[in-house]
This record gives C-alpha cells, structure tokens and sequence, in this order.
C-alpha cells in the first residue's frame, strides 16, 4: 500500500476498482491542522479525471498495471493481432479496445500496450508513423488562392489534411499525437 | 522556474526584506532574536517538531517563536518583530519546506482588527518596495491586487456559504473541518483580491483570546492570498489559568492521536501569571510573501537552497 508521501506524478493506483495514474498533486495544510494531499487523477481505462483529497496517514493501493513493448502483426476480421517479440506470446484487440490508435497501426510496428490487472487496456503508437496515400485529387487544382492544402485518405483509413503537391502513392510521416500531416517521406 | 533568474530573485528578496524591517522600525519596533532550540517547541495537536537530544536532556527546534516573544512582551518589551527560521516536520511541497522563514511580531494594545489592519498596511508597503505597487503577480503571474482594505470573511460565513455547513455541527470532527476547509473552501476563495478568513471556532485556537461578544469562536484570523495561506495572527490570551487548562488539552489530544508529547512551557505560563498587557500577535511566511510577490510557484524558486537540497 501506498503512503500519502509516496505521491508523485504517475504514480498508478487503484480506485473503485479502476486504474487512475496521477497527473497532478499538492501538499495542503490547512490552518496548522490536518495534512492533505490533494491529487488530480486521471482513469487510464475511461480517461477522465478524478480529483481527491487525501488525509495524511490515508493508504493508497497500488494499480497492477504494467506496460509491454509489442508488434502488430496484422488484422483478422474485428481484431487486431499483436505479438511479444522476446516470448512469441500473441494478443488480440479489438477496434472499441485501440480507439483512435487503429488509424496508425501497419504491419510491423511497435508500440506500447498499457495492461492492468493482465488485460490491455490501452495502446500508444509511437510519435510518428509513416502512412502512405492510398486517395487524393491530382497535383494543383486550377485555382489555389483558396486553399493551401487538400484532404487525403491514407492506407489505414486516416483522413488528413495534405499540402497540394502530395500525390497519391507517396508516404507521409503522421503525427500520431494531433493526427496530422507533419512532412513528405522521400523514398 | 529559469535557473537563470534565481540570483536576481534572492536580490528582489533581500529588497523585501529591508522593506519589511523599515515598516516595522518607522513604527518603534524592537527586533528581538529567541533561541531556536527550546525545551517546549509549541503544543499545536497538527504540527510536529524536531527533535535534538543534548546528552542528558532533549531538546527541539522550535515551530514558531510564539512563547519566548510573549515573555518578552510580558517583560514590558514594547512591540517586537523577529524575523527567524521555523521548523516543522513532514511538511514538504509547493508551500512547504521543513525549514523556513518567519516573520512573527507582536504589538501591544491592538486587537484583531488592528492587527489584520496593520498586517494590510505591512504587506501593502512591502509590495510597493518590491513590485513598484499593489498590484503582484501572485504564484502564477495572474496579477493581484492587494490594496488594503481586504475583504473579511468569518469562518462560520465560509462554511455556511461554500461548505452548506454550520461550523457547529462539523465539531468536533477536526478532520471533517479542514477537509472541507480543504476542499470546499479555499478553492472557492476570490483568487485576485485577499481573503482575511477570522473567527475561527474556540477549540481551535489554544492561544488566542475568545471574541468578547462571541464565546463559540476566538480572534484568530489567517489571511489567503491566491490560495497561499500568507498569515496566522490572534488577540492573544492573557489568562494563565485558561492557557494552562487549554495547553494541557492540546497535550491529552496529541495523546489521542498517538503523538508525541511536548512538556508545557513553565516558563510562558510563569509570564502569563506575572501579567501579559493585552496586545495581539502574528506570524507571517517570508518564503511564501517572496512567492507572491516574484510571481514563484514553488517554494524551492525562492529559497537559496531547499532542506533536500542542502
């Protein structure tokens, strides 16, 4: 069991049953009376966010989460399979599980599977992923004083929003964190 | 906070500290300096102190200078200041270092609004040496403005307004108190102007005078300035016998909670006996005026070097 000292940011603690990470907390003393700890906790299943006081002396118990570097392997109907390249051992999310995460999955990459209490409950790609265009309208449209960029369809379904000389067939380096266009990959 | 600033922060800070000392010593103040290391560092039930063992006897490092400046005070000192390093155990975060400044004074004759009126005019000028006026930029930089007179506000008010509680009915849950006081009500507090919260119920308030025309509550006041707790300050207690009786409590209480248990102090309470002249006191955070008034978040922005640093 925690101690109200041992709060710190990220620290990952377990209330009403669901896994809370700590994003931020402040040590409060009232008065000369009683010392709390004030905490903002963030639900790493729901992600919304719990504020709470804490009583010094009040135990915090801590949430069986661990994080496991894994590889997607590929996409068998509604599931998405991932494998754990030191044992073999293979995974299976589905889409309700990865959320926007799916946009940036291609075969092959490796990302970070959040698990608690031995189930994945979350998955962060890395920063960048590079996606190719599968759709978009051809090289500069007549008249360009209107617009600078243009919308285009990548291969794992993403929509982005494109400068005007991308052209479909190129792969592009994706900010995973906005979902946007960041550059041109030349290959 | 930028590494780069921190020298020219200790130098805004020694500019807040000779404009504190001018307030005081334009006004006929004394600055006295106590001990440190005492015999009784102070019974408050919530704060704890360090502890020295000298050989044969222990002494502790005291958590506010309150009891040698009272004898003074009874001794027919006249007004005294002191500024000193207080001590308190467990006490670490943004507002917290185990060892930190204080300013702690005492004026004879004045009651709680004097006092809260004379702490306004201290702070006031002080911002004025240091910032240019009253406007500071408080822990964020959001501006505050700091012009006396500061809104007043009773505890029982704060409760009743922003707790939907009757203070009466809380007691005697201490916990249930500053919990709400925690969490309902300093968050609700006007975050650009000062708070003086006062009247805080009897129980709490060992050392403190009980209001003349409201037994239930004493004249302690604390004022909060963007959320920061800046100031605890009271009419003190004259009467020995009641200091006696109330201390002894603090005692059984710090028992209760399986705390240690400081000694009373014979001494305060031989002075109290001689006679203390009515007069009022307050103990002020330096560290936590240097925040306010440099625009810190941390503590640690303003201090030359924090107790885990040193």
């Amino acid at each position: 069991m925690y101690e109200t000292s041992d709060i710190k940011k990220n620290l990952k603690v377990k209330i009403d049953g669901y896994p809370y990470s700590v994003v931020e907390f402040q040590f409060v003393k009232p008065g000369k009376g009683t010392a709390f700890t004030r905490t903002k906790l963030k639900n790493m299943i729901t992600g919304s966010i719990l504020e709470r006081t804490f009583k010094t002396g009040e135990k915090l118990e801590p949430a069986d989460m661990a994080e496991r570097t894994m590889q997607f392997l590929f996409k068998e109907g509604d599931g998405f399979v991932f494998m754990d390249t030191s044992n073999y051992e293979q995974i299976n999310l589905s889409l309700e599980q990865l959320g926007d995460s799916a946009l940036y999955l291609i075969d092959g990459l490796m990302v970070d599977i959040l698990f608690f209490n031995d189930k994945p409950i979350g998955v962060t790609p890395p920063n960048f992923v590079e996606l190719k265009v599968t759709e978009t309208e051809p090289g500069f449209k007549g008249d360009t004083s209107s617009n600078t960029t243009k919308p285009a369809k990548l291969e794992t379904g993403l929509e982005v929003q494109v400068p005007l000389f991308i052209e479909q067939g190129e792969v592009l380096r994706i900010d995973t964190r906005t979902g946007s266009y960041s550059e041109r990959v030349k290959k | 906070m930028s590494t780069a600033g921190r020298i020219e922060r200790l130098r805004a800070r020694h500019r807040m500290m000779r404009a504190v000392r001018e307030f005081f010593d334009a006004r006929g103040f004394t600055e006295v300096t106590t001990p440190s290391l005492v015999s009784s560092p102070g019974l408050d039930v919530h704060v704890d102190a360090l502890c020295v063992p000298l050989g044969a006897s222990t002494r502790y490092l005291h958590t506010s200078p309150e009891y040698a400046m009272k004898r003074l005070v009874a001794e027919g000192a006249g007004p005294i200041y002191q500024v000193c390093k207080a001590f308190r155990r467990d006490e670490r975060g943004d507002l917290h270092d185990l060892e930190f400044s204080m300013l702690e004074w005492y004026s004879p004759d004045l009651d709680m609004d004097g006092l809260i009126a004379q702490t306004e005019a201290l702070v006031a000028a002080v911002a004025c040496a240091t910032c240019g006026s009253t406007q500071i930029p408080g822990r964020h930089g959001t501006v505050i403005d700091i012009s006396p007179p500061w809104p007043r506000l009773s505890v029982r008010d704060a409760f009743y307004a922003y707790a939907g509680a009757a203070v009466e009915d809380l007691l005697p849950d201490e916990d249930l108190f500053f919990r709400l006081l925690v969490d309902k009500i300093e968050p609700a507090l006007d975050p650009l102007r000062p708070t003086v919260l006062h009247s805080y119920p009897a129980s709490m308030a060992s050392l403190a005078r009980l209001s003349a025309s409201d037994p239930s509550v004493a004249d302690r006041f604390e004022i909060y300035i963007d959320g920061v707790e800046l100031c605890n300050g009271f009419a003190e207690l004259t009467d020995a016998a009641q200091q006696r009786t109330r201390l002894i409590h603090d005692q059984a209480e710090r028992s209760r909670l399986g705390k240690e248990v400081y000694p009373l102090d014979e001494r305060f309470l031989a002075a109290l006996e001689r006679g203390l002249p009515p007069c009022a006191g307050n103990a002020l955070g330096l560290d936590r005026l240097a925040m306010l008034l440099l625009g810190a978040a941390h503590i640690a922005d303003v201090m030359a070097f924090t107790t885990d640093n040193c």
